[in-house]
C-alpha cells in the first residue's frame, strides 16, 4: 500500500541520539535482523551445500550432481551427503572420489539404508 | 592488506609451471596456454590491494595517492610532456568483461592490464544462476561468460602471465550466486579466484530463488570464501539500477549493505575482505553531485570498517559515450572527495549493450585520469561537514535507514519484509510508492529446497559452516565442528585423508564435455587467419568484422537514421546498425554511429609500409648546425593567420629548430611566397619552411607549387631545403607540390632538424 513520507511524524525517537548512538542503533538493528537467518543456515543445509561438501572430498562435479541428487530422493541430505559418502569409501575401503562413483552407478544404497533407511 | 593465504601443496603452479614469459611484441598464445590446464594450479589466494606510496615521486610531481607503478604499461595520452609516467592511483581498478568467450576474454584482459586494470570482473552469462551444479568445459555465454572449472582455470593460468607482464598482481573475480553458489564458492576457492559477488539479497530480488534456500547456501558460500581470504562485493548497487526514481532508495541501500555486512561478519567474513558495490544513485541533468554526496557520506560514516567499491553510475546510461564518460568523471570527483578502495569501470558504451572492448579501455582510463588528475584534492578541498545541508541530509537518511530497520523487525524479520515488498520501491523510505519487489517464503526457484541438519549431520571438509558433528578430536580452525572445536588436534579433512581446500592435488578437472560447443571448435574457426598472420576487425570475439562509423549528416533523426543504413551499405558493411544518433537540430543534422560487419582482411605481407624518420641526437644535430651555421626563414603563407604550428617547430621552448642552434626568421602570418622567397636571399638561408593549414580550394597545394616554382625562377632551387608543413600536408602530397618534405599533424622541431641534417649531407650541401 502506498505511503505518504511520514518521517517527521515517525522520527521522534531518533532525534535525542548523537550521531554515534544513532550508528550504533543501526547496527544493533541490523544484528538482529541477521541474527535468525545465521540460524537458520547454521541449522539447515540444501543441495548446492551437499555438492559443494562432495566437492571437497575430490568429487567432479556431475558425479556431486548424482550423488546428492539420490541423497535428496532418499530424504537423506539432513545427515549430510558427505556422511553418506564417508560410510561408503571406509566401508568400501576406497577414496572418496572413487566411492562416489560407485554410489553414481546405484551401487551401495541397500548399504546406505541399513544406517539411515530410504530406498534402497 | 596484501597479506596472502598460502597456496595448499600439489599442483603445478605459475612459474613452476616452467611457462615461458609474455613477450610484449607477442599475442598471447591461447592453444599454449591451454597445455597442461589440467595440471595447473593457482599460485596464490586471496586478494591483492596496491602498494600504496605516500608523497611518491614521480617525474618533476609529488603524489598523495598514488601506488606502485608497472613494469609494462601503456600512459595516458599527455605523458609523453611529463616524462611518459604513468602514475598508478592508490585504488584497485576494475574492468568488467563479457565477451562470451573465455580465450577473446583474456586478450581483453591483457589490454585492460597494460592501461592500469588490476581488478578483471568477468561477467557471468545470463540464466547459469538458475543452473543447479556447475557447468564444465567452456560453452560460449551470452551477455558475458558460461563459468566453469576449465574457463576460470585458464583465465587465472593467463592472468598469471599477464601480471608477471605488467608487474602487478591481479585480481579474478566472477559470482558466487544463483542455485550452485556453495558449489561455484568451493570452485572459486580451488582455483584461485580472487574476488566475488555474494550477497543472497541479489538472488533473492533480482534473480527470484527461494530466500530461505538464498540465505543458507549463502552462509557456507561466505565461509568458503573467507577461509581463502577472497573479497567479496555485494549487490545493493542494483536497488539503484532497478527502481524507478533511484535517488530515493538510499535509506534501502544502508539496508541492504548492513544486512550483507553483518550476515557475513556473522558467518566468519573479515570485515576488511567485505567490499560495498556503491553507486553514486543520480545523474545530470539532476543536480547529481549535490543529491549524492550525502548518501557517500552517510554510507562511509556507518561502514568505516569495511571496504568501499565504487561504481558507476549505470541507471542513467543512454547511447553517447561522451555522456556516459562525464557521468563517470563525477562519481570518480565523489571517489576523490570521499574514499573508494576499488574503482569500478563500466565500457561507457554499455548503455549500448555492445561490449567494444577498446572501450573497456577507455573507462580504465577515464578513472586513472580522473583519479591521478585529483590526486591530493583533498589537501585542498574538503567537504564541509557543517554545512547545513549536508548535516541534515546525512543524518536524515541514516535516520531514514534506521526505521526502516526498525519496520522489518516489527513486520517480523527479513523474510516478512521481502514479503511485503519493502525493498526496491521508489519511495524513499519510509514514504513506500507500492512498487517495490515482493517474493514469498514458499515461493522462487528452489522453493521448499532446505533440509534441517539431523542430529548426526556430517560433512568431512574443512571450511563448513554451521552444525557438523565431527568426532571426538575433529574440529575446524574457525571454532565450528565437534566437540573439541578450535582446539581440535585434527581437522575435519583429516577424516578422508585431506579436501581440495587442504590439498590442492585432490582437485578433480573435467575437460570439455561438448564436442560442438567448445574452445576447440571456437579456435579452428580463426586458425586460417591467426597463422598466416592476416588482420579483420574485430571488437567482441577475433574476426568478427565489426566496425564503427561515425558520421554526420545533415537531416532529422529518424531519416538520418536510414540514410546511415543505406551509407553502410554502399561501404560494404554488413548487419548495420545505428547504435547511436545525436540530434545536432531538428532540421540541420544529426550525428550517427553505425555499427556493421566488414568481411575484408589484410595481408601485412602485402602493405608498402614507408620506413619511420630517422631521428638524431640532439648533439649531432648541434655540431652540424654550428659547423653550416645553418639559417631558416619562416612563415605562414597565403591568407593564413595560424601560427601555433609554426612556433612549435622553430621556438626553443616547444622544443623547435632554436633548441639545436639554428637561426630562424619568423616572417609571420599571411606573408606572399614571393616575400617568403626574397627573405630567403636576403639572409643566406638554407631552409625554407612554409606554413600551410587552409586548404580550401587547394590554395596549400598552389603555395607549395608557386614557392618551388619562384625557386627554379630565380635560381636558387638546389640551395634551399623547401619544407612545407600543416594539418592537410603529408610528406607524399608535399613531395609531389614540389616540396622537400612535409610534415603533418604531430610533427616535432627533432623531426624536421633530423630531415635537414640528413638531406643537406645527402645532397653535400
Amino acid at each position: 500500500m502506498a505511503r505518504e513520507d511520514t518521517y517527521l511524524q515517525i522520527r521522534g525517537h531518533l532525534a535525542e541520539l548523537g550521531d554515534e548512538q544513532l550508528e550504533a542503533h543501526f547496527w544493533e538493528l541490523a544484528q538482529q535482523v541477521v541474527d535468525p537467518l545465521v540460524e537458520l543456515a547454521r541449522t539447515h543445509t540444501s543441495s548446492s551445500i551437499e555438492r559443494s561438501v562432495l566437492m571437497r572430498m575430490g568429487v567432479d562435479s556431475p558425479t556431486c550432481m548424482a550423488v546428492v541428487g539420490a541423497c535428496a530422493k532418499r530424504g537423506l541430505l539432513g545427515h549430510g551427503a558427505g556422511h553418506i559418502l564417508l560410510h561408503c569409501s571406509t566401508t568400501w575401503g576406497c577414496p572418496a572420489p572413487e566411492a562416489a562413483r560407485r554410489l553414481a552407478a546405484g551401487e551401495g544404497w541397500d548399504m546406505v539404508a541399513q544406517k539411515w533407511g530410504g530406498e534402497a | 592488506m596484501s597479506e596472502q593465504t598460502p597456496r595448499p601443496a600439489g599442483g603445478v603452479a605459475g612459474a613452476d609451471a616452467g611457462l615461458a614469459p609474455l613477450d610484449p611484441d607477442e599475442k598471447i598464445d591461447i592453444a599454449r596456454l591451454l597445455e597442461g590446464i589440467a595440471d595447473y594450479r593457482p599460485r596464490r589466494r586471496g586478494w591483492h590491494w596496491r602498494e600504496q606510496l605516500p608523497d611518491q615521486k614521480l617525474h618533476k610531481f609529488v603524489y598523495k595517492e598514488t601506488s606502485k607503478g608497472l613494469t609494462n604499461s601503456i600512459p595516458l595520452p599527455a605523458a609523453h610532456y611529463f616524462g611518459d609516467i604513468d602514475p598508478q592511483p592508490d585504488c584497485v581498478v576494475t574492468s568488467e568483461i563479457a565477451s562470451g568467450r573465455f580465450e577473446d576474454d583474456i586478450r581483453r584482459m591483457r589490454m585492460a592490464a597494460w592501461h592500469g586494470a588490476d581488478h578483471i570482473m568477468v561477467i557471468r552469462t545470463a540464466g547459469q544462476s538458475h543452473m543447479a551444479g556447475l557447468l564444465e568445459g567452456t560453452p560460449e555465454g551470452v551477455g558475458g561468460i558460461a563459468v566453469t572449472r576449465k574457463q576460470v582455470r585458464a583465465t587465472r593460468k593467463a592472468l598469471d602471465l599477464i601480471e608477471d607482464e605488467v608487474g602487478r598482481p591481479i585480481n579474478f573475480h566472477s559470482y558466487v550466486s544463483g542455485v550452485a553458489g556453495a558449489e561455484m564458492a568451493v570452485m572459486f576457492a580451488e582455483e584461485g579466484v580472487n574476488g566475488a559477488h555474494q550477497d543472497p539479497q541479489y538472488n533473492v530480488l533480482y534473480r527470484n530463488i527461494n530466500m530461505y534456500r538464498s540465505f543458507v547456501d549463502a552462509a557456507v558460500a561466505k565461509h568458503v570464501m573467507a577461509s581463502v581470504r577472497m573479497a567479496q562485493i555485494d549487490g545493493a548497487h542494483n536497488a539503484n539500477a532497478t527502481a524507478v526514481e533511484a535517488w530515493n532508495v538510499m535509506p534501502e541501500l544502508l539496508v541492504q549493505h548492513a544486512i550483507n555486512s553483518a550476515y557475513s561478519v556473522s558467518v566468519g567474513m573479515p570485515k576488511e575482505d567485505i567490499c560495498l558495490s556503491t553507486v553514486p544513485p543520480d545523474a545530470a541533468p539532476a543536480p547529481c553531485m549535490r543529491m549524492d554526496l550525502p548518501y557517500a557520506v552517510a554510507l562511509r560514516d556507518l561502514f568505516g570498517d569495511y571496504r568501499m567499491r565504487a561504481q558507476e553510475n549505470t541507471r542513467y546510461m543512454e547511447a553517447d559515450g561522451r555522456d556516459a564518460t562525464v557521468s563517470h568523471v563525477m562519481n570518480l570527483m565523489i571517489s576523490r572527495l570521499t574514499s573508494a578502495d576499488i574503482q569500478s569501470t563500466i565500457t561507457p558504451d554499455e548503455g549500448r549493450n555492445v561490449p567494444w572492448h577498446y572501450n573497456n579501455v577507455a573507462a580504465v582510463n577515464t578513472a586513472k585520469q580522473s583519479l591521478v588528475g585529483m590526486d591530493g584534492l583533498r589537501e585542498m578541498v574538503k567537504l564541509d561537514r557543517e554545512a547545513p545541508e549536508l548535516k541534515a541530509k546525512v543524518r536524515e537518511i541514516k535516520e531514514r535507514a534506521v526505521l526502516f530497520f526498525e519496520a522489518m523487525l516489527r513486520e517480523g524479520g527479513y523474510f516478512a519484509a521481502v514479503e511485503q515488498a519493502y525493498f526496491v520501491d521508489s519511495g524513499i523510505y519510509p514514504e513506500t510508492h507500492d512498487d517495490g519487489i515482493a517474493r514469498k517464503g514458499d515461493g522462487g526457484v528452489a522453493a521448499g529446497s532446505i533440509v534441517e541438519r539431523a542430529a548426526d549431520y556430517l560433512a568431512p571438509v574443512c571450511h563448513h559452516f554451521g552444525l557438523n558433528h565431527l568426532p571426538e578430536g575433529y574440529g575446524d580452525a574457525a571454532g565450528e565442528g565437534g566437540a573439541a572445536g578450535g582446539d581440535a588436534a585434527r581437522k575435519p579433512c583429516d577424516l578422508i585423508g585431506g579436501c581440495t581446500l587442504c590439498d590442492a592435488e585432490k582437485v578433480p578437472f573435467i575437460d570439455e564435455l561438448d564436442p560442438e560447443d567448445n574452445v576447440d571448435v571456437r579456435l579452428a574457426q580463426t586458425a586460417g587467419l591467426r597463422e598466416k598472420g592476416l588482420i579483420k576487425p574485430e571488437v567482441q570475439w577475433a574476426a568478427d568484422g565489426w566496425v564503427v562509423v561515425t558520421m554526420f549528416l545533415p537531416a532529422a533523426p529518424r531519416v538520418a537514421e536510414f540514410a546511415a543504413l543505406e551509407l553502410g551499405k554502399a561501404m560494404n558493411l554488413q548487419a548495420c546498425e545505428v547504435i547511436n544518433k545525436q540530434v545536432m537540430h531538428p532540421a540541420e543534422g544529426t550525428l550517427i554511429e553505425l555499427k556493421g560487419r566488414l568481411d575484408a582482411v589484410v595481408d601485412p605481407a602485402d602493405l608498402t609500409i614507408p620506413p619511420e624518420p630517422v631521428v638524431m641526437s640532439d648533439a649531432e644535430i648541434k655540431a652540424f648546425v654550428s659547423e653550416k651555421k645553418l639559417k631558416c626563414v619562416a612563415a605562414t603563407v597565403g591568407e593564413d593567420e595560424h601560427s601555433v604550428g609554426m612556433r612549435e617547430i622553430i621556438d626553443i621552448k616547444h622544443g623547435g629548430l632554436e633548441k639545436w642552434g639554428f637561426a630562424c626568421e619568423y616572417l609571420g602570418t599571411s606573408v606572399p611566397v614571393e616575400k617568403v622567397l626574397d627573405a630567403a636571399i636576403e639572409h643566406a638561408a638554407q631552409v625554407v619552411l612554409i606554413s600551410t593549414i587552409i586548404s580550401h580550394g587547394d590554395m596549400h597545394r598552389d603555395n607549395m607549387q608557386k614557392l618551388a616554382d619562384l625557386a627554379v625562377e630565380k635560381g636558387v632551387r638546389d640551395k634551399l631545403l623547401l619544407i612545407s608543413g600543416g594539418t592537410q600536408v603529408t610528406d607524399e602530397l608535399a613531395r609531389s607540390w614540389g616540396m622537400d618534405a612535409g610534415f603533418g599533424r604531430g610533427a616535432k622541431g627533432i623531426g624536421v632538424a633530423s630531415f635537414v641534417v640528413t638531406t643537406m649531407r645527402e645532397r653535400g650541401m
